[in-house]
């Protein structure tokens, strides 16, 4: 290991160990993923999102709660508001910046239950098969088969308007399609050769799942998750617009859509801006499941 | 002897006895969806914050009058036996009454209904005609300039609020440039000169002959449909493109070429005319994609839909109305769905 470099040793064709092995493959996806021009822009914009979540209390100018009533509704450009400011006086920049929090932890409380929902409903009806898989896919078809949107709304109408009640619902109408997903690969992987191999050596069916299934169906998860995410922010800043997810005055973009809405024909920037700031960072989600697709999953890969 | 028989019998048979068990088992997917649909409705107007009878009887009726009540809407009885007399209400057409109107919710949404769909199925209709040929195109000429486009369109729909293009679209074509009706299906002093018959403004004054009202409707309903279109042009035209990218690379088409045909007559005679099925199978997802996605459009547009009625019945607590539209909205798209499963399975050779 002495006379090779980090790069040659991380491409090399015989690892040396098992952890070896993994990071092997993973600098290989990411070189094919780092070859594409846009997912890497929808990797910088995330990351530059993850940033300024951490960094709001620096970067922001001003404090995204302060209301200034003198100076309502300043245009684009204002001095000492860049962005202007909303029907409170309220500076948006600042808003903008705070709310990214909030993207993030709604990105990121989705993405840790839906698939993980998905992943144990999927394995447990996979690898148990009979009467078990007949009865859960069964329900993961009913949740497939509800529209999303107004089952989410209506899950939030019973549990009550607010921010954690909006990701329950979102991720109680996501995790299907996970579930779908990892039964069929648990399904392929159930029959191989090695788990036959280590049942034999007395694995029970808990450690098969838990150490053999489950990395495996990681990836593409990983995949289906990264391109979901777009649609997730999308229903929470729906949900928000409406009034059902994170309440006033919390600056969360959609709600700050709803807020500027009665301003839009006069006051446009109020509503336009926090809009962008979605589009960006769901485009930003797109493009890089695509490439992650591309790089983890190639046999649907380029379409 | 007998035994021949049925070998032979069964032996021709088979494929349509196999076709006709898949459609039976399509029919129990779908019968076994909506129970469950309506078995989560049920739940969730059970585990909500609002007590349905303090709704009706008020804070202050005494103790006697509340358990009356109770006792009067079944809370008394087992959890099934509950379920099974919503069932049976829902099987009935019977929502309950609306808790803000007090009217049944099933005509409530019978009358909201028609703006739904007449937008709805404007808006697939122009991702129709202008996904299909833009995903044909695309796929023939893939990787030049509108390919491109068509990939930057469909992006560009599957990251955007679908709220907020809309109220975009309501800042630059009514606010600025004027050149369509605002919010609403139609100006006030149009409204209620043409009979009612349909329910559809577009078709009721076209069967009145009444072309003000029509221009006045088609200026109202142009951009929330155009906005919709985009949404499933967007999905229709991605589909469209990887399902003709499939046909051209197909030998058939090699051969059809090779035989002399022109390349129009290779593209739409040949290739086309085999992704048909799959289309239909897309746009009828789509269309129960639009119909739900006009719930977040319908309030941009104040439009008087089902997904205004589910809004509004949302933030006053009207729980009845809240579940009868979902569930109204549940069936349809169900429905769609397993439509669309049947079609493909009837045209396509291949699910035989």
């Amino acid at each position: 290991m002495s006379d090779m470099t980090l790069r040659q040793w991380l491409l090399t064709d015989e690892p040396t160990s098992r952890r070896h092995a993994r990071l092997a493959s993973f600098y290989k996806g990411w070189l094919t993923l780092r070859s594409n021009s846009m997912a890497m822009v929808g990797l910088a914009i995330l990351v530059a999102l993850i940033l300024t979540a951490i960094f709001a209390p620096i970067i922001a100018p001003h404090d995204p709660f302060v209301q200034d009533l003198s100076s309502r509704l300043l245009p684009i450009g204002a001095e000492e508001h860049l962005l202007g400011t909303d029907s409170l006086g309220r500076d948006i920049l600042s808003r903008l910046i705070y709310g990214a929090r909030i993207t993030l932890y709604i990105v990121a409380l989705v993405a840790l239950i839906a698939p993980v929902a998905g992943l144990l409903v999927g394995t447990v009806a996979g690898y148990a098969g009979g009467w078990v898989d007949v009865i859960l896919m069964r329900i993961t078809d009913i949740f497939l088969a509800f529209p999303r949107l107004v089952l989410a709304l209506a899950f939030v109408a019973a549990l009550g308007a607010g921010i954690e009640n909006a990701v329950l619902a979102i991720s109680l109408t996501a995790w299907p399609p996970y579930a779908r997903m990892a039964r069929a690969e648990t399904l392929t992987i159930r029959s191989t050769d090695y788990i036959n191999a280590i049942r034999l050596q007395g694995a029970g069916p808990l450690r098969i799942i838990t150490r053999h299934i489950w990395p495996l169906c990681i990836s593409s998860l990983i995949v289906r998750v990264t391109l979901d995410m777009a649609g997730i922010i999308l229903a929470a800043a729906g949900l928000g617009f409406l009034g059902l997810g994170a309440q006033p005055p919390s600056p969360e973009w959609g709600a700050m859509i709803s807020e500027g809405r009665r301003f839009i024909l006069d006051h446009w920037w109020v509503a336009t801006v926090p809009g962008l700031a979605i589009f960006t960072v769901s485009l930003a989600f797109n493009l890089l499941g695509d490439g992650l697709r591309d790089a983890l999953d190639p046999k649907d890969g380029g379409q | 002897m007998a035994l021949v028989e049925s070998s032979t019998e069964g032996h021709r048979s088979t494929p349509l006895i196999r076709w006709i068990k898949s459609i039976l088992k399509t029919l129990g997917t779908l019968a076994i969806t909506m129970l469950g649909l309506l078995f989560v409705t049920f739940i969730i107007g059970r585990v909500m914050p609002i007590d349905p009878v303090l709704a009706i009887v008020g804070e202050r009726a005494s103790q006697s009058t509340y358990d009356a009540v109770y006792q009067q809407l079944g809370l008394d009885k087992p959890l099934l036996v509950q379920f099974g007399h919503y069932l049976w209400n829902v099987l009935h057409g019977d929502f309950g009454n609306s808790l803000l109107n007090a009217r049944p919710v099933s005509e409530d949404i019978a009358r909201v209904f028609p703006a739904t769909l007449e937008l709805a199925t404007l808006g697939v209709l122009i991702g129709i005609f202008l996904g299909v040929p833009l995903g044909v195109i695309a796929a023939v000429k893939r990787g030049a300039w509108i390919d491109q486009v068509a990939r930057v369109v469909a992006l560009v729909g599957y990251s955007m609020p679908i709220f907020w293009l809309g109220l975009m679209g309501l800042l630059v074509f009514y606010g600025i440039l004027g050149w369509v009706g605002g919010p609403g299906r139609l100006d006030i002093f149009y409204e209620d000169l043409v009979p009612i018959r349909t329910g559809l403004i577009l078709v009721d004054s076209a069967i009145a002959r009444d072309w003000d009202v029509f221009r006045n409707a088609l200026s109202h309903i142009i951009l929330p449909a155009a906005l919709l279109g985009y949404y499933s042009l967007a999905y229709i035209s991605r589909m469209t493109r990887s399902f003709m990218l499939e046909q051209l690379s197909a030998e058939y088409v090699i051969t059809a070429r090779v035989k002399g045909l022109s390349e129009r007559q290779v593209i739409w005679r040949h290739a086309f005319k085999n992704i048909r099925v799959q289309l239909i199978t897309v746009i009828a997802l789509s269309y129960a994609n639009l119909l739900e996605g006009s719930v977040l459009t319908e309030i941009i547009f104040s439009w008087p839909g089902i997904g205004s009625y589910i809004t509004t019945a949302l933030l006053s607590a009207d729980m009845n109305a809240v579940l009868g539209g979902t569930v109204v909205i549940g069936l349809i798209f169900i429905c769609l769905n397993i439509f669309s499963d049947l079609l493909y399975r009837f045209f396509d050779p291949r699910s035989k």
